[in-house]
């Protein structure tokens, strides 16, 4: 897996995961989301985003529609869809697990591993 | 499922890409905008704001790029971007678009034409159900001398025992090709018909278009005489009228019902338009009349070994159940031992012309390969012109694949295109061809572009597009960029390295289109050497053929027969501008109406006991066929009427036959042969003719025998008398070959023999150029090849001498302006194109004695290293390329030095 793809798919998952908490955002919202939780850990270019969007409409986890942003100016607006939402929980879970197994084997000690 | 869904998004968004751009610019402004917003908030001056928002949003293309490259199909839309490049390209220099393109229609059509033919006569199956357990069966006779290379084929008892004793065979059955009469019609004809026994159809397995097949009841002598019809032979004659079925034809004299029709796709040796029932008397069937073709299905599973043992046990049984034919002497067939030779039937239809279309076809493979060596010289020349553009693509971050990949696809759109123009030349040169072609060329009417033809040809234009765009993609998609960029200026000198590969593609262009020269030198010479052999009759042009009947009703009086043959060759004199008629069994070159002959033996050259004599062909003559087909009487004289109507025994033999056994043709006068054996008189020769190339002019003259048209016994007839009645006339005129004197000859002989078929109308000059069709043919394709790689070695040395004196413009310039004299210029760019040619000659002459070894079969009078041939080959393409070069040769002479040196 080349390291480009790795960075995808975290980033559709915090995509994912921000639509859920915070319903219909557009762009700028998600990645401003994005930004304040990763506390700038996640020092991407805010353009990276968008191809993510595309591909996540394009699987359909997720659906887009032109909307009125705060300041009443047109944006496009994307939410969660209920394929979307169930890959959300399949990914968590997945995700958690992945972690699980990760953070126990950097845990374990030398003797454990023999 | 989700890449699926994918795939499909993207392939929307592929066909509305302006739509999404938008969409996605307007989007991109949005964030910015909004990020513009926040920035203002956060108290930043309005400029700042929006350069900080536009760097943190990154590089918008750079995204654009690779939001593009998920949006839809990158790989098709990068390929429809080079193909409008290309395509823009190429409409930009018409020239050569065109050039190349005639170059590849040229190359890909020819080749898939000569595919088209291959295919449909060598590769595809015949059309017949489970074609592969067909199998033609002939036998091998090492005991009897003189038999042709196809076997010896059936006769009747072998029919009975093979279809009674066979283990092997699921249907078995013989048959034979010859003329039925159909008279009792306002024009009665001679249609071909198909001969055959119980068991053909059902081996072949095509089932009636309507009515039914043969039964054994149809075989059977004594039942009703029944007839099927082709299904292009009911359609022009019967308008393809249903009711046939059950109608009654006048088939030779007698009444036949129509039993069925064969459908549209019923294919047969020969193309036949009636099929009879061949029925043989077991009461009247003995070992010999082998004048019978076997054909036989093999049972599921069974192997051609397998079969061949069979028939070998059944050879022994078919030897001791049947009697020998009277006066044939039984130990002949003992002796002869015979052997079973079973071959695949399509092996049987094909036969030897396998070799001349696989030369033809490697023959144009060369012209491809050397149109495609043409092609890629272009191709580096275009790419040469291009470094520049290309080095700033690559520095402005083009990838070296990218770049390929564009030269890649001009070249195979190239080839593409080329092979589209080049299947529609194929697709024409085939209808001409099975409209045209040779009739030694074996199932000619299944030629045509079909599915499998359609492949080859796209094949093989991906192939060349991409073997002539490799090379410069390989040379120049990997561009070194700064010398590329600095070597434009007038700093830039020639490096021999530039010019290897196109000196490689002309020196290999013309040791091809040597090869190809060589064999067509070959072919020519060998129809100069055809051309001069002495057929053995003179002014072909002049004799007209014609065959005719006796009707039915006289056969039992064969004097009444010869005299009428007598009036209807008199009244043929007597029509204007006839010089001479003649009459016989068959005209020259009609071997297929002799056979390849029967034994005969003279008095005093006895042979061995059960031994058999050579085979002689045969031929029964009236006065007067040889001074009307020009045939030299060598020694005594040529027949009477007298020696007719007396029924003397008298013989003309030909003059190679006369010196096997006597030596010279005067001592074979007065000598007495007879032909079958015992049962014949001996007959005394009083004639000897020159030798007449019966087979064709490639092959030795057979040893010949001519009797009387009309004997008192024979031995095909017993001790009853015998006459032809089926025969040939040969009228001399100088209005051979016209309709007045066709229409003529045929109400001639209508007014005599009661409105019997005149059939078998050609002139003595087709049946020779038929027996040289596959020689010309052959020479045809090696000769339109052979100029092509010429003409293209040519331009491919003109091209390269012609470049490399623009390049060197400025070097010869300063040579000029040096001293240098303007012919040692002119002999530095000759010497150039002369070293080309003369290696490319030496490597094509190792090549040509290599490769034209496998054309030796197809030689007649030269070998395959003819010296003659390979130096004026040599010669002339020395004298070309000196040609070819002289002209860019002499405008470098004429350069202007100080013009030349301006100009950069």
């Amino acid at each position: 897996m080349k390291d480009s793809d790795v960075r995808q798919g975290t980033l559709a998952l915090m995509v994912l995961k921000t639509l859920d908490v915070l319903g219909p955002l557009h762009g700028y919202g998600i990645a401003r989301r994005i930004e304040q939780i990763s506390g700038d850990l996640l020092t991407v270019n805010q353009g990276t985003l968008y191809p993510v969007l595309l591909r996540l409409v394009q699987e359909g986890s997720i659906a887009s529609e032109w909307g009125a942003s705060d300041n009443n100016r047109k944006a496009r607006f994307y939410r969660l869809t209920r394929q979307g939402r169930k890959q959300l929980q399949a990914e968590t879970r997945t995700w958690e697990q992945t972690t699980a197994i990760i953070g126990r084997f950097f845990a374990a000690k030398e003797e454990d591993l023999r | 499922m989700k890449a699926v869904r994918r795939l499909l998004q993207r392939l929307i968004s592929w066909t509305r890409a302006s739509r999404d751009e938008e969409i996605l610019r307007a989007e991109i402004d949005e964030h910015i905008a909004m990020q513009t917003a926040e920035n203002l908030r956060a108290g930043l001056p309005p400029l700042e704001a929006r350069r900080q928002a536009l760097l943190k949003f990154g590089s918008v293309e750079a995204m654009k790029e690779s939001y593009r490259e998920q949006r839809s199909l990158p790989l098709m839309e990068t390929l429809a971007a080079d193909l409008r490049h290309v395509v823009r390209r190429l409409r930009k220099t018409p020239g050569f678009t065109a050039a190349v393109l005639l170059t590849m229609a040229l190359g890909i059509g020819a080749n898939t034409a000569i595919f088209g033919v291959i295919d449909s006569i060598l590769i595809r199956p015949l059309p017949y159900p489970r074609a592969e357990e067909l199998v033609g069966v002939s036998h091998t006779a090492p005991g009897l001398p003189g038999l042709g290379a196809a076997g010896l084929t059936c006769s009747a008892s072998m029919y009975f025992t093979y279809r009674d004793a066979n283990q092997t065979f699921e249907h078995f059955g013989v048959w034979n090709i010859g003329g039925a009469s159909l008279t009792g019609v306002a024009e009665p004809e001679m249609p071909r018909a198909l001969n055959v026994t119980y068991g053909v159809l059902d081996a072949i397995g095509v089932k009636p278009l309507l009515g039914r097949w043969f039964s054994q009841a149809d075989d059977t002598p004594g039942s009703a005489e029944t007839v099927m019809l082709s299904y292009g032979y009911w359609r022009r004659r019967f308008a393809g009228d249903t009711s046939i079925v059950g109608r009654t034809l006048t088939i030779n004299s007698t009444p036949h019902t129509v039993i069925g029709v064969m459908p549209e796709a019923f294919r047969f040796q020969r193309d036949p338009e009636l099929i009879l029932p061949q029925r043989f008397d077991r009461h009247e069937t003995f070992l010999g009349g082998f004048g019978f073709q076997g054909i036989a299905r093999l049972k599921p599973g069974v192997t051609m070994a397998q079969a061949n043992a069979d028939v070998s046990r059944m050879l022994g049984i078919w030897l001791n159940a049947w009697a020998p034919n009277p006066g044939i002497d039984p130990a002949i067939f003992q002796n002869a031992r015979l052997g079973p030779r079973l071959q695949p039937l399509k092996q049987d239809i094909v036969g030897d012309v396998g070799t001349a279309l696989w030369v033809v076809m490697g023959t144009l493979g060369l012209v491809l390969l050397i149109a495609c060596a043409n092609v890629a010289n272009l191709m580096l020349v275009r790419a040469e012109s291009r470094q520049q553009e290309l080095a700033i693509r690559a520095a402005l971050g083009a990838g070296w694949g990218r770049i390929a990949r564009e030269m890649l696809v001009e070249s195979i759109t190239l080839g593409l295109l080329g092979g589209a123009l080049g299947l529609g030349l194929a697709g024409a040169g085939l209808r001409f061809l099975a409209a045209n072609g040779p009739d030694t060329l074996p199932r000619l009417d299944e030629i045509g572009v079909d599915p499998v033809v359609l492949a080859f040809a796209v094949g093989v234009s991906l192939l060349s597009g991409a073997l002539f765009g490799v090379i410069p993609s390989l040379k120049y998609a990997r561009p070194h960029v700064a010398a590329a960029l600095r070597g434009m200026g007038r700093t830039y000198g020639q490096s021999r390295e530039r010019h290897r590969a196109r000196n490689t593609l002309v020196v290999v262009q013309v040791a091809l289109a040597l090869v190809l020269l060589v064999g067509s030198g070959l072919m020519i010479r060998t129809f100069q050497q055809l051309r001069s052999v002495q057929p053995g009759f003179t002014h072909a042009e002049e004799v007209l053929i014609l065959h005719s009947l006796a009707p039915n009703a006289m056969a039992n009086e064969p004097e009444r027969v010869m005299r009428m043959h007598h009036e209807i060759m008199d009244k043929l004199a007597a029509l204007p501008g006839v010089r001479s008629v003649g009459f016989g069994s068959a005209a020259p070159m009609e071997s297929f109406l002799t056979g390849f002959g029967n034994p005969v033996d003279a008095e005093d050259k006895r042979i061995a006991e059960g031994q058999v004599a050579p085979a002689r062909r045969i031929r029964r003559i009236a006065p007067g066929y040889f001074s009307s087909v020009g045939t030299r009487v060598v020694a005594g004289r040529d027949m009477t009427w007298t020696d007719l109507y007396e029924r003397r025994r008298v013989a003309i033999v030909s003059e190679n036959l006369a010196r096997e056994w006597w030596g010279d043709p005067r001592a074979a006068l007065g000598k007495r042969i007879r032909e079958g054996g015992a049962a014949d008189p001996w007959r005394e020769i009083v004639g000897v003719v020159e030798n007449v190339y019966d087979d064709g002019v490639q092959v030795k003259p057979p040893e010949s025998v001519y009797w009387p048209a009309l004997m008192d016994r024979y031995i095909w007839t017993g001790d009853k008398e015998f006459a032809v009645t089926s025969g040939m006339f040969a009228i001399r005129s100088n209005r051979a070959g016209t309709e007045g004197l066709l229409a003529e000859a045929r109400q001639v002989i209508w007014s005599v023999n009661g409105r019997q078929p005149v059939f078998l109308v050609t002139t003595l000059k087709a049946l020779y150029d038929q027996s040289m069709a596959r020689t010309s043919f052959t020479l045809v394709i090696l000769a339109i090849a052979g100029g092509m790689a010429l003409a293209l070695g040519i331009i491919g040395i003109y091209g390269v001498i012609a470049y490399s004196v623009s390049q060197r413009t400025r070097e010869i310039g300063i040579r000029t302006a040096l001293g240098a004299q303007p012919a040692g210029v002119l002999g530095m760019f000759v010497r150039h194109g002369l070293s080309l040619a003369g290696v490319g000659a030496a490597l094509g002459l190792v090549a040509a004695v290599g490769l034209t070894r496998l054309m030796s079969s197809l030689l007649f009078g030269v070998t395959a290293l003819d010296p003659v041939t390979y130096v004026t080959v040599s010669a002339v393409l020395i004298a070309a390329a000196v040609l070819a070069s002289l002209l860019p040769a002499r405008r470098a002479m004429t350069i202007d030095p100080v013009q030349a040196l301006r100009a950069e």
